[in-house]
């Protein structure tokens, strides 16, 4: 299989921290895959590594089928990168800095292009200083587009930004992945990665815990709706595995999540178990199964935590 | 079309700094305003008179002879006293206290030259008043050439300081800046050569000078008629050669610093000494001999003696050598020895 990423083994120890313990990753070319995790899971480490800026302390990298110790040069020039934070310079027009970008690369886009693209074309002659966050952040995109990379890196391109930047940016990702181009981007936003990657990779305390096609972490949770639910006195396990319906059972937080497939079978069987026992129903919601609660499941924690 | 990258970065740095009024004011306006301030409160103007205390206390009538002959020596300001002087004295306000009684009394602090020279001056004056003669016959004669004015003095030094601070901080600084805003990261992550890089600091410096040089040459001539004896392409070369060692140590101290406070405090640690001890406002000559080697290997102190030897005694290249040589010296260990400790994320 052609493989754009190829890594095996990663190890990144500091001095008190291990933030990447063993970690094996495959992304395939033209796809794009995700690394979701909670802050700190170790996924901007494995990311910078992969970007050939961090060293890592054991295991193999191989990128678009080449080396960082031997073939710097002519990886930087095939790459895109956009880093977790960046603050380019403050008096600087949009346009001047993406030239200034666009002159390290032997070949890439026009500044006019990509401007458009990112629809920063109106802003060309303002300063980055005066640019919004979400704007700031298209801008920082640009420069990783305007090479036109083969590799696409985004490290969390839109944590902070209002639903309708993400949305955009959204879509300035898609139509480069609509190019054939293949992305790695880390996010710990679960419906950024269900929106955008072909592939998720679910990272906890520098391991890769699951991995698969959206669909298929959600579908290995068992059930494609889920019941969060906290009872006063609080059941047993059991008692609500039996009811009809319920695929799984975990902890999340104070409360019950069920995994069912069908809301009408299992709802009723829960209140009448609760009324049946004269138990208090202090909280009582449902949702589509996502992205979060594969996360939940795995680790019996929130994503954000 | 690719945009040529060290043209970019060159630029970019150009642009940067003149975005930011408050840089461009300590690079071009600061010095200005300083040469001016100071050629104003060392400007040319006659000698001071020596302020000096008559006691008119216990001997009215000697006191008065000597109040006529003080008032009508010049340079002389005369005070009279009823009673004690020793705060004044002290304080500085007279240089010499007079009592005049059956003998005349002077107090005065003899490790003060002004107070000496007023004693002198008074004393000439009384005893040429009670009928001494001089036995010898002089002619004084006044010589103020050209070039040992203060000023004449001040303006290279002024130029050698900015050259100096505008290397330090427009490198050191900026340097350091980069890379807590993470942005030398991100240029790392490019293939942006690094080389270029760093020339486009020492190209940013270059352009600066055919601004700031004849500026303050400019202005140092129309305000105050400073001229330059030696070659203009020599004091020119100077300069560079300056900047490119003041860049090199700019770099050194940017090298590893984490944050601006650093290398603020590296910045001002390096270059304190050197205001002080490299001949900016006034000659090396007055620390002591034992101190003079050290001073001399002070990179400021080979490039202000260097300016002032094109500028005022119009020296040649030959003349220049040993300190271009240090220069140039410190430009190769500050740039190698900056390189091998940078860090460039």
């Amino acid at each position: 299989m052609d493989l754009a990423i190829r890594c095996g083994g990663l190890v990144k120890k500091y001095e008190e921290v291990t933030a990447v313990d063993g970690l094996d990753l495959s992304v395939r070319r033209g796809e794009c895959f995700g690394l979701l995790g909670p802050n700190g899971a170790g996924k901007t480490t494995t990311v910078e590594v992969l970007e050939g800026l961090i060293e890592p302390t054991a295991g193999d990298v191989e990128v678009l089928g080449m080396r960082w110790e031997n073939d710097e040069r002519a990886l930087r020039q095939r790459l895109g990168i956009s880093l977790q934070e960046t603050h380019l310079p403050d008096k600087l027009t949009v346009e001047e800095v993406l030239r200034l970008f666009r002159s390290f690369f032997a070949q890439g886009r026009e500044v006019d292009e990509v401007l458009s693209l990112v629809g920063l074309g109106e802003k060309r002659r303002a300063w980055t200083e005066k640019l919004s966050g979400g704007q700031k952040q298209r801008l920082a995109v640009a420069c990783a587009l305007v090479s036109d990379p083969e590799l696409l890196f985004l490290d969390e391109p839109t944590t902070g930004l209002d639903p309708q930047s993400r949305r955009q940016l959204w879509e300035v990702v898609l139509g480069f992945k609509s190019r054939g181009r293949t992305v790695l981007l880390t996010t710990h936003y679960m419906d950024e990665a269900q929106r955008l990657c072909d592939r998720v990779a679910v990272v906890d305390r520098g391991k890769v815990i699951a991995l698969g096609t959206p669909a298929e972490l959600i579908a290995s949770l068992g059930g494609q709706q889920v019941i969060e639910v906290a009872l006063d006195p609080a059941p047993g396990d059991g008692d609500l595995r039996s009811l009809p319906g319920v695929r799984r059972v975990s902890h999340a937080g104070g409360a019950f999540s069920l995994g069912v497939d069908k809301l009408h079978e299992t709802l009723p069987a829960l209140l009448s178990l609760a009324q049946g026992r004269g138990a208090a129903v202090t909280q009582l919601s449902t949702h589509h199964a996502t992205l979060e609660d594969v996360f939940v499941n795995l680790t019996g924690r929130q994503l954000r935590e | 079309m690719r945009p040529n990258p060290l043209w970019e970065l060159t630029l970019a740095r150009l642009r940067m700094f003149f975005r930011e009024p408050s840089a461009v004011f300590w690079t071009f306006g600061f010095p200005l305003a300083l040469s001016v301030a100071l050629g104003v409160a060392f400007r040319n103007k006659p000698p001071d008179p020596v302020a000096v205390g008559v006691w008119s206390g216990p001997d009215a009538f000697a006191a008065g002879r000597v109040l006529e002959v003080l008032r009508a020596t010049p340079g002389v300001k005369v005070r009279e006293y009823g009673g004690s002087s020793t705060r004044d004295l002290s304080t500085g306000k007279i240089a010499l206290f007079v009592r005049p009684r059956e003998r005349i009394e002077y107090d005065f602090d003899p490790t003060r030259p002004e107070s000496r020279l007023a004693r002198a001056v008074v004393d000439d004056a009384l005893q040429r008043a009670a009928g001494r003669a001089d036995a010898l016959a002089t002619t004084d004669q006044p010589v103020m050439a050209p070039g040992s004015r203060y000023i004449d003095f001040l303006i290279p030094g002024l130029i050698g300081m900015n050259i100096m601070s505008g290397s330090m901080w427009g490198i050191g600084y900026v340097v350091v800046e980069m890379r807590t805003r993470k942005l030398l990261k991100r240029l790392m992550a490019t293939p942006m050569s690094r080389a270029q890089f760093l020339w486009s600091f020492v190209l940013m410096r270059a352009a600066f000078f055919f601004l700031e040089l004849p500026l303050l040459l400019l202005f140092g001539w129309l305000a105050f008629g400073v001229g330059v004896q030696g070659s203009l392409p020599l004091l020119l070369g100077l300069s560079f050669l300056g900047a490119l060692a003041f860049a090199g140590l700019g770099l050194l101290v940017a090298s590893r610093a984490q944050n601006t406070q650093t290398v603020s405090g590296l910045i001002n640690l390096v270059m304190l000494p050197m205001f002080i001890g490299s001949g900016v406002f006034f000659s090396t000559a007055r620390f002591p001999d034992a101190l003079q080697p050290f001073l001399r290997a002070l990179p400021l102190t080979a490039l202000n003696d260097s300016l002032r030897a094109v500028m005022i005694d119009g020296a040649g290249p030959r003349a220049v050598a040993v300190p271009s040589a240090l220069l140039a010296a410190v430009t190769v260990a500050g740039f190698t020895l900056a390189l091998r400790l940078f860090r460039w994320r």
